[in-house]
């Protein structure tokens, strides 16, 4: 029964796009397969319960020890993430994380930066502009118009910033990525998601949590949107 | 009494809701939920593999697939890891099944150490987390696999069977064999699951606990730098899969420090070592876990000594 609960919760969860708030796309045939097992499971030892009701000498698992059926008091716990799943349905990481975790810029790659995508805006993630502004000193910003796309994070002294937050598995390895805000900086509250187009600035800053590098970003203009179906990078 | 329970909770639907608005909680709770969502295809692999194990394979096979001298036995299950491509979530239930169908206890505790670590899925993980330091993979395969086998020898000389007590399970022997299968699924999704809730929480709670600040100032002081980032595995007990992209992001701290991170993770975590008390019961795992820790801890230091 809490296995029907569990499987069902995970089920849903994947069939709509819920799953991404916790964990990356490609899980998602592996979600599917699990929770249809984990109801398959259930399925068959509710059947196999009746078939040991219906032969009343006492069942192939009767063996004397006074063990229960449906297994032991911790299984019960199986009960908690999936009601937090269908009834809390707890929100993508968000402010609160990146006020908290430093940023992930730290560490200078070693890459050749290729020309932005074309179009005008043009489209970058938060990480992509981050190290194009750092490590490649804006050589492929300049004079391009830049489209972010984050959540508005409170920064340390009160300023406001732009902040996605990047998983590699699941979210309790989320990492956020930070951008500083300049120019028409969005007057939103805290986990805001907006969309912003500006123009890249040669200043940057130290994130105080762990002394990442905390580029800048001059907003033009912004709109208020939608939180995305993958909240992620 | 579940039909109860989910009438109750769907009436106090809203309430719940509006009780959980404090930033910290939604995060605790996010994080819990998704080290669960991110655990379960893993478990329940595990112990479908685990269910076959304990009903389609026969005793004799491991017999015949294993040297018969335990000390040989050892590296071969050790080395055997490299073929289950998961993360450590599925091992637990597997190890019980081998332990179980008759492999001597040290060549399945060198597997159950391991599988998680050296498998292609996670050393490829670790190359694209780490494209400048290539070494790190050969580092970390090999420290890993290292542990494993000198704890697998090590349970040989000191590790005492009364110690490992598996959880009663039904007998499946007289039964068919697909209701067997079932059995065998129920019974360890059950175990291992209880108490991978029980290890989500508290990896959460270091999650939305620890400050980070304090290990930026940890990570100025060598020695304690690498203490501090084994024990940071242990308490985050992040999936296998997905620690090498956090120890690359850790990059303040040195190398070798990481690389304990990487070493000590997949094999004593929180939510592992709830497991393991679930599954091998409670007097192995308070002494397994620590042994595994502090030896994963010297390989790791003394591997990254000599490379950087």
């Amino acid at each position: 029964m809490v296995l029907v609960f569990l499987g069902g919760a995970i089920l849903v969860a994947s069939v709509t796009d819920l799953y991404l708030r916790y964990v990356k796309q490609g899980l998602r045939p592996f979600l599917i397969a699990a929770g249809a097992l984990l109801v398959i499971t259930a399925v068959m030892a509710l059947v196999q319960e009746l078939r040991a009701l219906n032969r009343p000498e006492g069942g192939p698992d009767d063996d004397g020890h006074g063990h229960g059926q449906s297994g032991p008091v911790v299984g019960w716990l199986l009960l908690l993430p999936a009601l937090a799943l269908v009834f809390v349905v707890p929100p993508a990481l968000g402010a609160d994380t990146a006020s908290r975790a430093g940023s992930a810029l730290t560490d200078d790659r070693d890459v050749a930066y290729p020309p932005l995508p074309p179009g005008d805006p043009a489209e970058l993630t938060l990480l992509d502009y981050g190290y194009r502004a750092v490590y490649d000193h804006g050589r492929t910003l300049q004079d391009r118009r830049i489209q972010l796309t984050g959540f508005i994070a409170p920064g340390s002294d009160g300023e406001r910033m732009l902040a996605r937050i990047m998983l590699s598995c699941c979210a309790a390895d989320g990492v956020p990525v930070k951008i500083g805000l300049r120019g028409n900086v969005p007057r939103m509250p805290a986990d805001t998601w907006v969309q912003a187009t500006g123009r890249w600035i040669p200043h940057t800053a130290k994130d105080p949590v762990n002394d990442a590098d905390v580029p800048y970003f001059q907003v033009e203009d912004w709109q208020q949107i939608p939180a995305p179906a993958e909240p992620y990078e | 009494m579940l039909c109860f329970l989910l009438i109750l909770v769907g009436v106090l639907h809203r309430p719940i809701g509006a009780l959980v608005t404090d930033p910290r909680l939604q995060t605790w709770l996010t994080v819990f939920v998704s080290v669960m969502v991110q655990a379960v295809p893993f478990l329940v692999f595990g112990v479908v593999l685990s269910a076959v194990i304990a009903v389609f394979v026969p005793r004799a096979f491991w017999a015949r697939a294993l040297p018969r001298h335990p000390a040989l036995a050892v590296p071969v299950a050790g080395v055997a890891g490299v073929v289950l491509p998961g993360c450590e979530c599925g091992s637990v239930p597997i190890a019980g099944s081998l332990i179980r169908r008759g492999v001597t206890p040290a060549a399945a505790l060198a597997f159950l150490l391991a599988a998680p670590a050296i498998n292609p899925i996670v050393l490829t993980a670790t190359a694209v987390a780490f494209p400048r330091n290539p070494e790190m993979v050969a580092a970390r395969g090999g420290a890993s696999l290292l542990v494993a086998l000198l704890m697998g020898w090590l349970w040989l000389r000191l590790g005492r069977t009364d110690w490992i007590r598996l959880p009663h399970r039904a007998h499946l022997d007289g039964l068919p064999r697909m209701t067997a299968f079932w059995t065998a699924c129920r019974h360890d999704i059950i175990h291992a699951g209880g108490f991978l809730v029980v290890g989500a929480m508290a990896a959460a709670t270091i999650n939305v606990a620890v400050p980070q600040q304090l290990l930026h100032e940890l990570a100025a002081r060598p020695v304690l730098s690498v203490l501090a980032l084994a024990a940071l595995a242990v308490l985050l007990s992040i999936c296998s899969e997905a620690d090498a992209f956090v120890a690359a992001s850790l990059s303040q701290f040195s190398l070798t420090a990481r690389l304990a991170f990487l070493v000590v993770g997949p094999m004593v975590d929180l939510k592992l070592v709830s497991m393991q008390a679930g599954i091998f019961g409670r007097r192995f795992a308070v002494r397994f876990a620590p042994a595994t820790f502090a030896l994963a801890v010297l390989v790791a230091a003394a591997l990254g000594t000599v490379i950087w």
